[in-house]
């Protein structure tokens, strides 16, 4: 097929000037997005106001998005149920009889620790979820990890807050609008969180991977004493993320630290839990002493 | 039971062309003539929005290979500064940092333009060939300047979004043909 020849102008002014108006307009469209890219690598919360009102304006589509997807789910799970009742009976009553057994000590535990915390005068600081809300969009086809929460500064949310599922912990918020916010999941190469080994608190710090992976790596160098199936989970240490909340499963061990999975798949949670800042006075500090010290060197030798 | 031959098949129930019984003295309307390949690209933009919350790219950038399938079926019904606002829009969506698609998608534009100066004749396995090389280069380039922002190199975790999105591509452009036919139903009577 030849193609069409309709860009042959023939000799008409107006016509002439414009497909030259048009080879302008595209140039300057380029070097005006290679202008806007600059300034938003340099400044990544330059343009964080267009893109809230645009997930505002997009929150509908996404919030029937969200309900069909639990929908959908529920569905699946009915039926994957109904094939598997008779295994699921005879395994669920006896991991029935082990949990009562198991909850008895955890009630004299209870019991003990409390009396414990209460000779040490050491107050449980009462954690007040922020808001709940779903997660209504993600930016499936881009190698940066977000998600759009449909909860936004009118519900309380602010840019710093921690975001955790019933399963583990998602991201952090990092731009709010009135009635959406943009979270920033654990995945993101950006996102580095202080955790330490559920087990016995073996202190490590997890970064994204961008691949729905997450690399665990060790505080103290030395014999990896990592092994598959170790549970990490936050540390507190920074201040922003409570401690205990779940954040990975160790799925490969490396030479100096290792691969992991996350506890929580933003995928499965339904409904996801926006927590306060851990220690607001312990960020701003930090916040504030990065900035007097300066960037911070590169490391070498890696 | 012996298989169907092709003329006892039933025909497809509803073509775009039945919805409009009568064809004369009617015409096109104009809104949906050039307004439908921008809200196509539009929607497709807001695939973000999809109820698959995804931890790791997945998804084909549908929007810029709805906007490349339009390109390649009307070369002069998207402007060529089109990838102007249309990467815009995108940009709001996608989690790239702002601008990427306007560059991208107007780079897009100009070099199509120039295959199509160069390259006279057009063909399928040809459209699929430069789709595919452009395509490439828009995940490749994507996963560069999101790296650059994320300060982290990142382009080795878009190999299976690469392959989803070559081979989606075919499939698209008939989409999108199908699109082009509702776009020029006769609906405004004359």
């Amino acid at each position: 097929m030849a193609r069409s020849q309709d860009r042959r102008p023939g000799f008409s002014r107006r016509a002439q000037y414009g497909i030259f108006t048009g080879y302008v307009i595209a140039v300057a469209g380029f070097l005006a997005g290679v202008g806007l890219l600059i300034v938003s690598i340099v400044n990544p919360s330059a343009f964080s106001s267009v893109r809230g009102a645009a997930s505002e304006i997009a929150r509908p589509a996404g919030e029937a998005g969200a309900e069909t997807r639990a929908a959908g789910q529920s569905v699946v799970a009915a039926i994957g149920a109904y094939f598997q009742a008779g295994r699921q009976n005879a395994a669920l009553s006896r991991e029935v009889a082990a949990a009562r057994a198991n909850a008895l000590t955890m009630q004299a535990l209870e019991g003990e620790n409390r009396r414990l915390k209460a000779l040490l005068g050491i107050l449980d600081p009462q954690v007040k979820p922020v808001a709940a809300a779903r997660l209504i969009g993600s930016t499936a086809a881009s190698a940066r990890r977000y998600a759009v929460l449909s909860a936004g500064s009118s519900q309380g949310v602010r840019a710093g807050q921690p975001v955790r599922s019933a399963a583990g912990l998602i991201g952090r918020v990092v731009e709010t609008g009135p009635g959406t916010a943009r979270v920033l999941l654990v995945t993101d190469p950006e996102n580095v969180v202080p955790v330490r080994r559920a087990r016995d608190g073996l202190p490590a710090f997890v970064e994204g991977k961008s691949d729905g992976r997450i690399a665990i790596r060790l505080l103290n160098m030395g014999v990896n004493p990592l092994k598959r199936g170790d549970v990490f989970v936050t540390s507190g240490s920074g201040g922003l993320y409570p401690p205990g909340i779940p954040v990975a499963v160790v799925t490969e061990v490396l030479h100096d630290g290792g691969v992991g999975h996350l506890a929580s798949d933003p995928a499965d949670a339904d409904f996801v839990v926006v927590l306060p800042v851990f220690q607001p006075a312990a960020v701003t500090a930090l916040g504030e002493s990065q900035r007097a010290a300066g960037p911070a060197p590169e490391p070498s030798g890696n | 039971m012996p298989f169907p031959r092709l003329p006892e098949l039933p025909s497809l129930p509803m073509r775009p062309e039945d919805i409009v019984p009568q064809r004369i003295n009617r015409a096109p309307s104009p809104l949906l003539a050039s307004g439908l390949p921008w809200l196509s690209v539009m929607l497709a933009s807001l695939a973000a929005f999809s109820p698959v919350i995804a931890s790791a790219p997945v998804v084909p950038p549908l929007a810029f290979m709805v906007f490349l399938a339009w390109r390649m079926l009307r070369p002069s019904l998207l402007p060529l500064w089109a990838g102007l606002p249309l990467g815009a829009f995108d940009d709001l969506f996608s989690g790239q940092p702002f601008g990427s698609g306007i560059v991208l998608w107007s780079a897009a534009m100009l070099v199509m333009d120039t295959v199509d100066n160069r390259l006279l004749w057009r063909s399928f396995a040809q459209d699929w060939a430069v789709a595919s090389l452009l395509m490439s280069a828009y995940l490749v380039l994507s996963a560069g300047i999101a790296g650059l922002a994320a300060a982290y190199p990142l382009p080795l975790v878009i190999g299976p979004q690469l392959l989803v999105t070559l081979a989606l591509y075919p499939l698209l452009t008939r989409l999108v043909a199908l699109l082009d036919r509702i776009r020029l139903l006769p609906l405004r009577s004359v």
